[in-house]
C-alpha cells in the first residue's frame, strides 16, 4: 500500500514532481560543479602562478660572490666554481620530480662582439627546449617553460645548433635583425631570433649551453640552475632544519612539497650545490594561492547555502499545494507518522534522482570551466559522489521538514475546507 | 466595511480607478498571510543578499589581488643609462607621478674591496622603503643606526664570518661597518651588502642609479605611469618589469573568470529558488484571482494587482538583501583578505532591477496560466 501511495503520487503529479526534481538536480549541479572547482583550484592557480618562473635556484658549493648590478656581471668570468651538466637529468630521480616543472641552466659568458665598434657584451648560454633522458623517461626542458615571459621575434634557436638569440636592445644597439649573421669571439653565428624579456636578458646574447661552455673551455659547465617546481605554500612546518628533526617527523617534511624541502632534494641529487629557494617567487607564491583559493572555498559555501535554499523552497512549496491530500488520509484514520514517511520517502527519492542526474550535470559543468579558463581538466574525485548524494538527501529532509510538520498538524475538517 | 466594498465596486464599474481600494487590497494579502509572505520575502531576500555578496566580491577582488600581488615588489623600474648616476630631481619626479598611488625606493651600488681584496657590491637605500617593497626578505635585524649595514647571507660569510665590524674600502676610502643582521632572498642581494642612502653618500659620493617602483594599478595604469614617466625623464630608461607584470595578469585573469563563473552560477540558482517560491505563493492565491475575475475584475487589473504586488516584494527584499550582502562580502573580505570589501553602490540598481525582474516573472507567469481557467472552476477547488 505505502509503496504503491509512493508510486501513484509521482505517477499522477508529474508537473509538480518534475518541478521539485528540476531544483533539487539544479542545486545539486552547482553544488558539484562548484565543489570541484574549489577543490581543484588550488592546483590550477599553483600551476598559472609558474608564470612567475622558477621558484628555486641551485648554485655550486663554493661559490664566489656575484659581483652584480642591474643584472650585470663585473667579474671575470672563468672564476669561480661551477655544477656539472652531466647532472642535471637526476632532478628527474628526485622525490618531488612530478612537482618539477622544469629546469634551465645558466652559464655566462664574456665575448668579444666583433663589431664596427669592437664590444664587450655577455652571452648567456641556456636550454632552450633541450631533450633529455633520465632512465626510461624522456622529457623536454629549458628557458620556455622556466621563463614563459621571454618573448622571441623569429624563431627560438635549436639546443643542438650554435645559432643565437640576440637581446632586443642589444639587437638595436648593434643594428641586428632575426636572420642576420654575428661574430661572436672571431666565429660568426645566425640569429634566428630576437628576444624581450624586459630584464637583463634584453642586453645580453643568448646562446645553447653548448656554445657558452665551447666559448669558456669548459665543457659541462653550468654556472647556476633555475627551477620551477609546483609547492605548498610555507608554514611554521616547512621552516623547521630537518637537521633538527627526527623519524616521522623528518619523513613528513621530506614527503611535503615545501619549497625549503624541494630545495634540499636538489641538493642531494646534485653533487656539490647549494639550492635555496627564490623566496621573492616562493614566497609571495604561498600568499596569493591561500587568498585564492580561500575565497574559492568561502564562495563554495555560498554557492552551497543558495542551492540549499532552492532545494528546499522548491520541497516546501511541494508539500504546501498537497494539503488537502494530507487531510483526506487523515481523515481516513492515517496517523500523522504514516503521512510524514509517505512524505519522506517521496523526498529521498526525489534527492537521490536529482542528485545522480545533478552530479552527472554538475562534473560537465566543471569540466566545461575547467577548459574554457585553465584549458585544462578539472578532476573530480570519486568520492565526491557518495558526499554529494548525501548533502543532496540530507538538504532536501530538512527543506521538506518544515513543511511536513505542518502538513501533519493540520486539522483535516480545515485542509479539506481549503481553509489551511 | 460592506458600504465601503460596495462604492470600490460602484467605482470600478464606472471605470474609475481607485487607487486606495487597489493599496488596501495589496496591503492586506501580505498581512493576512503573513506566513507565505514572510517566506516568500525571505527567499527574495537571501537571493538579493546572495547575488550582492557575489557581484561585490567579483567588482573588489581585483583591487584585493592586486595588493597581494605587490608583495612580489617593484613592477616599474628606472634605470639610468651605462651606469651613471639618475639626475638629481629624479626621484622627486617619481614620486610626483606616482602620487601616493605606489612606493618608490631609490638604489646605488658602488663595488667596494673587503680587507682582504674581493669584490663585493655594496648599495645604498632607504631601508626602511625596501622593508615595505621587498616584503620577502629574509632579514635577522634590520639596521637602524649609522654604519650599520645589512649583510647578505653569501656576502656575510665572506666580510665576517663571525659577525664582527668590517672594513670596506672605494677608492682609497675606507669604511668600518657594524653587520647588523643578516639577508637571505636566494638572488643576487645575498652577495650584497646593504646600508642606508646617506651611509653611502657620505663614504663615497655616489648617487642612485636605480629607482624601483611598485605601482599598485590596473595594467593600463602603469602603462599610463610608464608613459608619464618617460616623458618627465627623457635621459633614463623607464621599463616595466614584465616578470611580475605578466604573472600577475594571468592570475588575477583566471580568478576572476573562475568567480564570475561562479558568480552566475550561484545567482541563476538564488533566482531559481525565488521563482519557485513565488510561483507556489501566486498559485496558492488562485482563489484571491477567481474571487476578483467573478466579481468583474479586469484582465489587466488582476496581473496589475499581482505585479504590483511582486515588484513591491523584490523591491524590498533587493534593498534588505543588499544590506545583508554588503555584509556578507565585507566579512568575507575580512576572513579572507583582512581588509573588508568596500560595498559598491554601483551594484545597488542591478540588483534591484534583477530583482524586481524575477519576482515579475514568477508573479506574471501562474496568472498567465491561470487566465483561461473559469473562475467557478478554481472556487469550487478543481
Amino acid at each position: 500500500m505505502f509503496g504503491r501511495l509512493v508510486y501513484e503520487s509521482f505517477r499522477r503529479q508529474k508537473r509538480r514532481k518534475l518541478l521539485a526534481g528540476v531544483a533539487i538536480t539544479l542545486g545539486v549541479g552547482v553544488a558539484t560543479a562548484m565543489i570541484a572547482v574549489a577543490t581543484d583550484i588550488g592546483d590550477k592557480i599553483s600551476r598559472e602562478l609558474r608564470t612567475y618562473g622558477a621558484n628555486l635556484v641551485v648554485t655550486p658549493q663554493e661559490d664566489t660572490l656575484d659581483v652584480q648590478i642591474g643584472g650585470v656581471d663585473l667579474k671575470p668570468p672563468s672564476d669561480g666554481a661551477y655544477l656539472n651538466e652531466a647532472d642535471l637529468p637526476k632532478i628527474r630521480g628526485t622525490f618531488w620530480h612530478h612537482n618539477i616543472i622544469g629546469f634551465a641552466p645558466m652559464l655566462p659568458v664574456s665575448v668579444r662582439v666583433n663589431d664596427a665598434d669592437a664590444k664587450n657584451a655577455t652571452l648567456l648560454g641556456t636550454y632552450f627546449s633541450k631533450r633529455l633522458t633520465f632512465g626510461k623517461e624522456d622529457f623536454a626542458t629549458g628557458v620556455r617553460i622556466t621563463h614563459p615571459w621571454w618573448k622571441v621575434q623569429g624563431a627560438w634557436p635549436d639546443d643542438n645548433s650554435t645559432d643565437v638569440l640576440l637581446g632586443e636592445s642589444l639587437a638595436a644597439r648593434l643594428g641586428r635583425k632575426a636572420g642576420d649573421e654575428i661574430e661572436i669571439s672571431g666565429q660568426p653565428h645566425r640569429i634566428v631570433g630576437i628576444l624581450s624579456t624586459g630584464g637583463v636578458e634584453d642586453n645580453e646574447i643568448i646562446a645553447p649551453l653548448a656554445l657558452a661552455q665551447q666559448i669558456l673551455g669548459k665543457p659541462g659547465a653550468v654556472r647556476r640552475l633555475y627551477v620551477s617546481a609546483l609547492t605548498k605554500p610555507e608554514d611554521a612546518f616547512a621552516r623547521r632544519d630537518p637537521q633538527t628533526l627526527r623519524g616521522a617527523e623528518y619523513d613528513r617534511w621530506y614527503c611535503s612539497p615545501y619549497a625549503a624541502s624541494i630545495a634540499f632534494q636538489l641538493q642531494e641529487a646534485i653533487p656539490h650545490s647549494h639550492a635555496e629557494q627564490i623566496r621573492q617567487i616562493a614566497q609571495n607564491e604561498g600568499t596569493v594561492l591561500s587568498r585564492i583559493k580561500g575565497l574559492m572555498l568561502l564562495v563554495t559555501l555560498a554557492a552551497l547555502f543558495a542551492s540549499a535554499l532552492a532545494v528546499s523552497a522548491a520541497m516546501a512549496t511541494a508539500i504546501f499545494e498537497r494539503r488537502t491530500e494530507v487531510g483526506l488520509m487523515k481523515a481516513l484514520g492515517a496517523g500523522s507518522i504514516s503521512v510524514a514517511a509517505l512524505f519522506f520517502a517521496e523526498a529521498l527519492l526525489l534527492a537521490l534522482i536529482g542528485g545522480v542526474v545533478g552530479f552527472a550535470g554538475g562534473s560537465l559543468l566543471a569540466r566545461q570551466i575547467g577548459r574554457s579558463i585553465f584549458d585544462s581538466q578539472i578532476t573530480i574525485e570519486p568520492v565526491l559522489f557518495p558526499v554529494i548524494l548525501a548533502i543532496a538527501v540530507i538538504v532536501t529532509f530538512a527543506g521538506s521538514a518544515m513543511a511536513i510538520r505542518r502538513a501533519v498538524k493540520l486539522d483535516p475538517v480545515y485542509a479539506l475546507r481549503g481553509e489551511a | 466595511m460592506s458600504s465601503r466594498r460596495n462604492s470600490a465596486l460602484i467605482n470600478r464599474r464606472a471605470g474609475k480607478p481607485h487607487t486606495s481600494m487597489f493599496l488596501r487590497m495589496l496591503m492586506r494579502a501580505a498581512v493576512l498571510r503573513r506566513g507565505r509572505a514572510a517566506s516568500a520575502l525571505l527567499a527574495m531576500v537571501v537571493a538579493a543578499a546572495v547575488a550582492t555578496a557575489m557581484l561585490n566580491l567579483y567588482v573588489d577582488v581585483q583591487a584585493k589581488l592586486r595588493k597581494e600581488f605587490r608583495n612580489y615588489g617593484a613592477n616599474i623600474v628606472v634605470v639610468a643609462k651605462d651606469g651613471q648616476a639618475l639626475p638629481a630631481d629624479a626621484f622627486d619626479k617619481v614620486n610626483s607621478a606616482l602620487a601616493g598611488h605606489g612606493l618608490a625606493v631609490p638604489f646605488a651600488y658602488v663595488v667596494a674591496r673587503t680587507s682582504d681584496g674581493q669584490s663585493v657590491v655594496v648599495s645604498g637605500t632607504d631601508l626602511d622603503q625596501v622593508r615595505r617593497l621587498d616584503s620577502w626578505w629574509s632579514v635577522t635585524a634590520w639596521p637602524n643606526i649609522t654604519q650599520d649595514a645589512l649583510v647578505g647571507a653569501r656576502a656575510s660569510l665572506v666580510v665576517s664570518p663571525q659577525g664582527r665590524a668590517f672594513d670596506l674600502s672605494f677608492q682609497e676610502r675606507t669604511i668600518r661597518l657594524n653587520p647588523a643582521g643578516t639577508l637571505r632572498t636566494g638572488a643576487s642581494e645575498d652577495s650584497r651588502i646593504y646600508l642606508s642612502l646617506k651611509d653611502l653618500k657620505s663614504w663615497t659620493g655616489v648617487q642612485p642609479s636605480t629607482i624601483e617602483i611598485a605601482s599598485s594599478g590596473s595594467s593600463e595604469e602603469i602603462e599610463a605611469l610608464i608613459q608619464k614617466l618617460s616623458q618627465a625623464l627623457p635621459a633614463v630608461e623607464v621599463r616595466p618589469i614584465r616578470q611580475i607584470m605578466e604573472g600577475e595578469a594571468r592570475v588575477l585573469g583566471k580568478t576572476r573568470a573562475t568567480l564570475a563563473a561562479a558568480a552566475v552560477l550561484i545567482i541563476a540558482t538564488a533566482a531559481l529558488c525565488v521563482l519557485s517560491t513565488l510561483i507556489g505563493w501566486v498559485f496558492d492565491r488562485r482563489r484571491d484571482f477567481a474571487i476578483m475575475k467573478a466579481l468583474g475584475a479586469s484582465e489587466r487589473l488582476i496581473s496589475g494587482f499581482f505585479a504590483a504586488e511582486a515588484a513591491a516584494l523584490g523591491a524590498v527584499g533587493a534593498i534588505v538583501g543588499f544590506g545583508i550582502g554588503v555584509g556578507v562580502a565585507a566579512w568575507i573580505g575580512r576572513v579572507n583578505f583582512h581588509a573588508p570589501v568596500v560595498p559598491r553602490f554601483s551594484v545597488l540598481p542591478i540588483v534591484v532591477v534583477g530583482s524586481i525582474a524575477v519576482a515579475l516573472i514568477s508573479a506574471v507567469l501562474p496568472i498567465f496560466l491561470l487566465r483561461r481557467v473559469q473562475p467557478a472552476m478554481i472556487l469550487r477547488g478543481e
